[in-house]
This record gives structure tokens, sequence and C-alpha cells, in this order.
């Protein structure tokens, strides 16, 4: 029963496949793009409710145990973000059926699209570093193709820079994981674990830690993220918000399992470092977002500015605080895909995104308009929306543990997102109408069935916060005891 | 022997750096084509280029040559493959369109 972890990575690949034979028939492609991912959400919550009956569930690949074979491993770190990986791409696909154009759809979008959600579910659910590696290649591979698919000037500058940063960060990625290897002669995350609380972290592997933090922290957008706001404002809307939505969280998620199972001896010299790193992330992505009057810009800067903060609660390191920061990381999943969609939407109905050349669209768009209002609001955190609750625990366990100078910066850096997307908010809605009759096509109504059910989850995920603190909370433990980990995997439940 | 290939990785890793740090953009590929060859060689020479017996446990447990190396290395080495024929072309399809491989060209426009 265990083989159910290969169907959320096995389903898209092969769906994809499936695909590439009907380049001419879009409408094809786009049913079976829906019905995968919907067998594939399904799949999903059925996974997550198996992991809270029944615990950590292992799948040894192709029946060697574990640290001889690789491993799937599902606990419910793994289960609940694939879920939320699965159900985004759902929503960014319906989002592309309108908002995509014909070049575009020609080219293998929809296949491509699938193809990175293996990559990102694979990622999150493979228990081998070396594995880890070679699905963030599948998912970088599927993101490269997917920003340079058009070939626009703007995208080919961008794309070629992206790849350039993400090709180099990977070799460093396998330099690390041969330190890694050499040290401990292991691969496996649970073997790993193990074997570095035996022999003890020293010096030479925190350093290799760091290399790990440094590849990551590229991938993610910690700190080193200048490539981040470039290359998400090149390709259409719906990418992008696929982008936002996906790709950094893989890193994340990366940096969560490295720092919380494999090299968590040393947190006053480690966790420090990425505590640190998160305060600048979080302050330069803050002056970023205000400092610029374009909206593709204007999102992109608040994409840095909740990796700082997420990556703030992974620093800190208690059960509470690990808690908060996937609550956060789950909400902010949900929360980036709405507002790049719907900016994507105000984006495609005014032909450009300078935010001065753009006014009084809440006359023709109503219900855009109280969306992206609910989505402002919900990025910043106000209360009855999901951001608040992760936002709290976070910053209560930051202050709790002394790190008050960063719980000020997160409060600060709030109000700053909250400033950046009313800004897009007031001068895109509010005022006078630069919009013709003529003028109101139907562009951008495609972003309102995607936009209504997220905005829906983030509204629940608001309300019904102790029902999904139980899932997360979950997931915190594992996290918090990395020896219900490895004793899943080397299956020695007692 | 490690100690060759571990020098011979890391003249080449310098010498990918110095071509990664150009402007043109041939050359940048072409510094990550050497930067991903010294890396699988460092590879390779991570745990001992012990020369002998096959990797079956308990037969002369002491001289095998591990094969996990080689295995990281062949997966690598494909990925990097693919990774370099895609930036190849990407890279012609931006010298044509944007009519130039100068990497400080393709900052972007200050006042777009």
């Amino acid at each position: 029963m265990s083989n159910i972890l290969v169907l959320p990575i096995i389903i898209p690949l092969l769906t994809a496949m499936t695909m590439i034979f009907f380049r001419r028939r879009v409408r094809l492609q786009q049913i079976l793009a829906v019905v995968s991912l919907l067998l594939m959400t399904g799949i999903n919550i059925f996974i997550v409710h198996r992991v809270s009956q029944q615990g950590i569930i292992v799948l040894d690949v192709g029946g060697w145990q574990a640290p001889y074979g690789i491993s799937l491993v599902g606990d419910m770190l793994s289960a609940l973000l694939v879920l939320v990986a699965t159900f985004i791409c759902l929503m960014c696909t319906l989002f592309a059926f309108g908002s995509v154009d014909n070049d575009h759809k020609v080219y293998f979008v929809y296949p491509f699209i699938l193809l990175l959600t293996c990559g990102v579910n694979g990622s999150f659910l493979t228990g081998d570093l070396f594995n880890l590696f070679v699905f963030f290649e599948v998912m970088l591979i599927s993101s490269y193709v997917l920003l340079s698919l058009g070939g626009k000037k703007l995208q080919l500058r961008e794309s070629i820079k992206y790849v350039i940063i993400n090709v180099i960060s990977s070799t460093l990625f396998v330099i690390a994981i041969a330190y890694l290897y050499s040290i401990t002669g292991t691969l496996s995350m649970a073997h790993l674990s193990e074997r570095i609380a035996i022999i003890g972290q020293d010096g030479l592997l925190t350093t290799v830690s760091f290399l790990f933090l440094a590849v990551f922290g590229l991938k993610s957008g910690l700190l080193l993220f200048f490539w981040l706001p470039g290359s998400y404002s090149a390709p259409p809307p719906a990418i992008a918000a696929l982008f936002a939505a996906l790709l950094t969280k893989v890193g994340i998620y990366a940096i969560m399992r490295t720092f919380t199972l494999i090299f968590y001896h040393q947190p006053e010299i480690t966790h420090t470092v990425i505590i640190i790193m998160a305060a600048l992330t979080m302050i330069l992505g803050a002056l970023g977002a205000i400092s610029h009057w374009e909206i593709k810009k204007i999102l992109a800067y608040n994409v840095i500015v909740a990796v700082g903060f997420i990556l703030f609660g992974v620093g800190v390191g208690s059960f509470d605080s690990l808690t908060g920061a996937l609550f956060y990381l789950i909400h902010d999943m949900f929360a980036k895909a709405l507002i790049f969609i719907l900016g994507g939407a105000i984006i495609s109905i005014f032909g450009t995104d300078k935010l001065r050349s753009i006014s009084g669209l809440i006359l023709f768009r109503p219900s855009l308009g109280w969306l992206f209002f609910i989505a402002a609001l919900a990025l910043a955190g106000v209360p009855p929306l999901s951001g608040f609750v992760g936002k709290v625990i976070i910053l209560k366990e930051g202050i709790t543990e002394g790190h008050l100078i960063m719980s000020v910066i997160g409060i600060a850096t709030s109000l700053l997102v909250l400033y950046s997307v009313m800004k897009i908010f007031i001068h895109s809605f509010w005022g006078e109408t630069l919009l013709s009759e003529g003028d109101q096509k139907a562009t951008g109504t495609s972003s309102l069935l995607p936009g209504s059910i997220l905005t829906a989850l983030i509204i629940g995920m608001g309300l019904g916060a102790e029902w999904v603190l139980f899932y997360v909370q979950q997931a915190a433990e594992v996290m918090a005891n990395p020896s219900l980990y490895v004793d899943a995997v080397f299956r020695r439940i007692n | 022997m490690e100690t060759f290939i571990t020098i011979i990785a890391g003249v080449l890793f310098t010498v990918g750096t110095y071509l990664i740090l150009n402007k043109n953009l041939l050359r940048i590929i072409l510094g990550i084509t050497i930067f991903s060859h010294a890396t699988h060689l460092m590879l390779l020479s991570i745990n001992g280029l012990k020369k002998g017996a096959a990797p079956l446990l308990g037969e002369n447990a002491a001289s095998y040559t591990d094969p996990v190396p080689q295995a990281l290395i062949l997966t690598s080495i494909v990925i990097s493959f693919a990774l370099t024929a895609f930036l190849l072309v990407l890279g012609y399809r931006t010298y044509v369109e944007l009519g130039t491989d100068n990497m400080k060209q393709l900052r972007g426009n200050p006042h777009e």
C-alpha cells in the first residue's frame, strides 16, 4: 500500500508524455491536464489522511532496504506540501486556459507545467539527497523552458541569467553532496541523520552545511535573491504565478528538511546564520517592494519578504516556531498564487504593469477588485485571514526565544508589504477610469474561477486554523524529533 | 592518484571560474561545462580510487571500489550534458534576438 507514494510523481510524468503526442489538440491537452491534476489532488488528500492516521509512509524503491536503496518518504511535511503544490498547479493551469496565448499552447506549455509538478512533488517526497538534486533538476529544466517559451526579448534576457545562476548553483549542490558523502559515506537522509548524530557535527560538517545553505539559499531566494525579481517578472502571468508559488518553496523545504533532520546539532552557529540571512532578506525584499512602481516587480519582491519570514521561523527552530513556519509556508503558497493570478489579470486587462498609467478598474471588474483586496490583506497577515495565524505563532515564539529585534523587523516588514500591495490596489482600482467602453474586453475573466477558489481557501484556512494546525503540528513534531523520521525509514517502530 | 585527480579538479575549477566571470556569453557556457567536469572529477576522487575487487559485500571488503560515486557521476553527467545543450540553444537564440552576446548589455535597459 505504500506504493501510493509514487503516484504523485508518476501521474504528471505519464500525462505529460501522453500530451506531447497531441500537440495541436489544445482542448484535449487541457482536459488531460485538469483530469490528472484533480486525480492527484484526490490521491494526495488520501495520503495526508493516511499519514495522519498511520504514521510516516516509506516506499523502498525497487525493494532495496533503506541505507542501500533510495526510498521515498511521505511524512506529514512532505504530504501536506505535495497536496498544496498539486492544488496550486491545478489553479494555475485553470488560469492558463484563458491567459496564455495560442503560441504557447501549441508549444507544450501544459506538458511542461505537469513536468514541473512532477519535479516539485518528487523533491518533496524523496528521502535521498542525490535524488533531491535530480528532482530539483527536473523541476528547474521545466522552469527554464516555461520561462523562455515564447522567445520575447525580455524573456530571453532574463532566462539566460536565470539558467546560468541555477546551473552554477546545481553544480555547487553536487559539490556539497560529494563532500558530505566523503565525510559520512551515505546519502540517504535518514542514514545521514543517524550517522551525524553518532559521530557528532564537527567543524567540517558545519562548513558543508553552509555550502548546502548557500545552494538552497540561491534556489529559495534567501538573501541570494538578486536573480529573482527579474526572472519572475518575465514570463506570462500564469507561469509567473506557478513560479512564485512553487519554485522558491522547494528551496525552503530543502532548508527545512536538511537543517531539522541532518544539521541540527549546532543551532547556535547554523541557525543563527539562517536568522541573520532571513532578517536581511526581509529588509531588502520589503525595500524593493515599496520602491518599485511596476506590479510584477512589487509582487516579485513580496515573494522574497515571505521567504525571509518563513526561514525566521525555521531558524528559531523550536516546535512552535516550526509549526508557525509550516503554516505560513502553506498560506504563502496559496496567497502568492492568488495575488500573482490577480495581478496577472490586471496586467492583461491594461496591457501594461506600470502603476502610474493604470487606474479605475473597480468600475469594470468589481469582483476582481475585491478579490485583490482580500489577497492583499492576507499577504500582510490581517486577522481573519490565513496569514495571521502563521505570523502570530512565529512572532510569539520569536519573542519567547529572545529574538526581539527579528520580531520587530518581521512586524515592520509586514506593514511595508501591506503598503506595497495596497499601492497596487489603490492605483489600479480607484481613481478616474482610463478604460473606454470598447476597451473592456473579455480579458482577465479567466482569473475569477481560480481566484475565487484560492480566496475561499485563504479565508477557510484563517477561520478553520485549528483544523489545519492539527495536521501542521503533526508535521512539526517529526521536524522537531528527527528520530521519528529515522525510525520510520529503517522500520524500527516499536 | 587521488592527489593528482584532486589537483586536476582544482585547476579545472579555476579555469571554469575564470571563464564564468567573463562578459562573453559563449565563454560563460564553456566555463559552466568545465566547471561541471571539475565537479565530476571531484566526485570520482571523493571516496578514493581503489583498484581491484568488485563491490560485493563480504568478498574483498577491504579493497573494493565504491560504486556510489560512479553512479552519481553518471547521473550528473547526463544532467549537465542536457543542460549544456539547452544553454547553447538558449544562448544562440538570445544572440539572434537581442543581437549581442555581451552580458553587460544583457543586463537590461535602465530606463525601461
